[in-house]
């Protein structure tokens, strides 16, 4: 077998937030705590969970938007983890990232055509002709028409921005796509297209996902794999479609059981719904022993003092948890 | 009916020309049910109840048609007469708590504010009720809670903050407007929970806007599709649901993706997007997007009358 295009091992991001000279003083964010996991080539990760949870921290981490504060990060097996900047920047056209919001991350005074070519100016040397024919080529490859490569940002549906923004992070042919609540932003109607348009992407040109989203049924429809984390950690992992259909930690099962699905059931008919008590904890603060144990149902006096490790739990899963929900299997 | 809404229309002018955001809007909303009325942007789901609400204040707006609260015409009715009506008898509630939050005061300022713009009751009196408010809402620690700020509540807390405001004077009908879309799912539960509870105990009739279509499942009654400013389907839950009838609400059924089941390999998506007010086809607004359309699109189809209806041609006979 090949070796995996990402391993993350330990990885942990910490913030300091505040001032020193505030009444609270400076206090530091576990935004991501000791995070380890695995990307293979040509796969989907889904990373799933709720704001805060330190899923969007995880993802720009990997791509070094962000300096790790520990663990190690190797990509395609060499360690960027602890790479300087200028050390890095040979392996950047092989990493590229989208945002949720595509009119914060296209410069409106910029025609959108010269905003795909940027990466392809700064990484490559490629002639004016070669870029405006690989401009065109992107334009095509992502839906939009050779007739737009003119126009400004604000000219476009936010559909179409997105597709601008896809164009422009596959400029470069990367490896790894992470991409952070790509259709969050998007209607119902047209999520569904760039979702298509992504899965597309990724058969013809081999691309490897970091699908970051807080939408289960958007995040099940394109990921292989998926992670779910909460307060900074991952809390189980596994295979899209049997996570989903049989999640191992409370949370999980929680999170799944929590999202509204169209049915035709009258109100006594209705799904089983967990609720969870209290809101997420502060990640200033965060509980002892098992971070979630503070809303779980089924927390027990070890799940209070000891912190449970992220664990084998029958084929492909990891859970963290003493007393996961589901038999192994 | 509590509120009656006949032929609707808010039209707004724009340097680029007149903007029909609302275009002829007839519903009904019975006491103590819960309407969804669910669309995309623009498609004047929100426009159209804050018409109602009486808060369109742009003077480049024109509102047109008739809006009766209880048998009472709004449209028209002064400003004063107006505020009333809202706080007392309806309330609304926002996507960002924010909105209707003040940042200097405390959450028990603002409720007893609140109760005392309505009612003749001492600040000690409308101190108690607002700790009472916040305990049906599911605050843990109602009497901590009247004293804190809106900056150190979570956005789950501050829009249960500002729904027991909207319940403070036992409303007749509550307007709530993506109430849930910023919050986390297992904070939205809790919310969907709390509006289902408040029409069960206190009989209120609710609006609910919102762009997803599983909110609208698990909570309303009745349920209204909108499109670029037109209602193209209307009918209850289970019906609208179970049935859909026009081409715009099942191909946005199918776009969204199972959560459980087997995974299509392709989403069926719908094709464009959402069309610009300013730019509105001739026909059926839909009609461009739509999989099944023909020659009569060409022409504009009418909602017809009746409590299950879609806008559409291909749509021959409905039963009523």
């Amino acid at each position: 077998m090949n070796k995996p295009l990402l391993e993350v091992r330990g990885l942990s991001k910490r913030f300091a937030i505040g001032s020193r000279f505030s009444s609270e003083g400076r206090r530091i964010v576990h935004a991501v705590d000791n995070v380890s996991l695995t990307v293979e080539r040509g796969e989907t990760l889904g990373l799933v969970g709720e704001s805060g949870c330190g899923k969007s921290t995880l993802g720009r981490s990997i791509v070094r938007l962000y300096d790790l504060t520990g663990g190690q990060l190797l990509f395609d097996g060499q360690d960027i983890g602890t790479r300087s900047l200028k050390a890095l920047r040979p392996l950047r056209p092989r990493m590229q990232m989208v945002f949720q919001d595509p009119s914060a991350s296209l410069n409106p005074r910029r025609r959108v055509g010269d905003l795909v070519a940027e990466p392809l100016r700064l990484h490559t040397r490629m002639s004016r002709a070669e870029i405006r024919a690989r401009v065109a080529e992107l334009f095509k490859l992502v839906g939009l028409l050779p007739d737009q490569i003119e126009r400004y940002p604000h000219e476009f549906s936010g559909g179409q921005r997105q597709r601008v923004g896809i164009a422009r992070a596959i400029a470069l042919n990367p490896d790894l796509v992470v991409l952070d609540e790509p259709v969050s932003a998007l209607d119902v109607s047209v999520q569904a297209q760039i979702v298509n348009l992504l899965a597309d992407l990724q058969e013809k040109l081999g691309l490897t996902y970091i699908f970051i989203a807080h939408d289960l049924s958007v995040v099940r429809q394109v990921s292989s794999r998926i992670a779910v984390m909460y307060l900074g950690s991952i809390v189980e992992e596994g295979p899209a479609e049997a996570l989903m259909a049989a999640p191992a930690h409370p949370y999980s099962q929680a999170l799944i059981s929590a999202v509204p699905v169209v049915t035709t059931d009258t109100g006594g008919t209705r799904r089983q719904r967990i609720l969870l008590a209290g809101d997420v904890p502060s990640p200033l603060a965060p509980p002892s022993g098992c971070r979630f144990h503070p809303r779980c149902p089924v927390a027990q006096d070890r799940c209070r003092t000891e912190r449970p490790e992220l664990r084998p739990h029958g084929p492909g899963r990891r859970v963290a948890c003493h007393f996961p929900v589901t038999e192994p299997g | 009916m509590i509120l009656s809404v006949r032929d609707l229309t808010v039209t707004f002018r724009t340097e680029e020309g007149p903007v029909r955001a609302i275009d002829g809007v007839s519903f009904d909303v019975a006491e103590g049910e819960i309407l969804g009325v669910v669309g995309e942007s623009g498609s004047g789901k929100t426009v159209s109840l804050l018409a109602v609400m009486g808060l369109i204040t742009d003077p480049n707006a024109t509102i047109g048609g008739s809006i009766r609260y209880r048998g009472k015409e709004l449209v028209g009715l002064p400003a004063r007469a107006l505020r009333k009506l809202r706080g007392a008898e309806i309330a609304m509630i926002f996507q960002d708590p924010m909105t209707a939050l003040t940042p200097v005061y405390t959450i028990g300022w603002q409720i007893a504010e609140q109760i005392r713009a309505h009612q003749k009751i001492s600040a000690r009196a409308a101190m108690d009720r607002a700790e009472e408010l916040l305990a049906e809402v599911n605050f843990p620690n109602p009497r901590e809670a009247l004293s804190r700020y809106p900056h150190q509540l979570s956005g789950g807390m501050r829009q249960r903050a500002v729904i027991a405001m909207a319940l403070s004077c036992n409303p007749a009908l509550l307007v709530a407007d993506e109430p849930t879309t910023a919050l986390d799912v297992t904070v939205q539960a809790g919310i969907l929970d709390l509006v289902r509870r408040l029409r069960d105990r206190h009989g209120s009739a609710v609006v609910f806007i919102t762009h997803d279509m599983g909110v609208v499942s698990e909570l309303a009654d009745r349920v209204m599709v909108m499109y670029a400013g037109r209602i193209v389907e209307k009918g209850a839950r289970s019906e609208l649901f179970g049935d859909p009838l026009h081409p715009y609400t099942r191909a946005l059924m199918g776009s969204i993706p199972p959560l459980t089941g087997t995974r299509p390999r392709r989403l069926p998506a719908i094709p464009g997007s959402p069309p610009s007010l300013l730019r509105l086809p001739q026909g059926c607004s839909f009609a461009p997007r739509c999989p099944v359309r023909f020659e009569a699109c060409e022409a504009r189809p009418a909602l017809p009358a009746g409590a299950r209806a879609a806008a559409c041609f291909r749509v021959e006979e409905v039963q009523p």
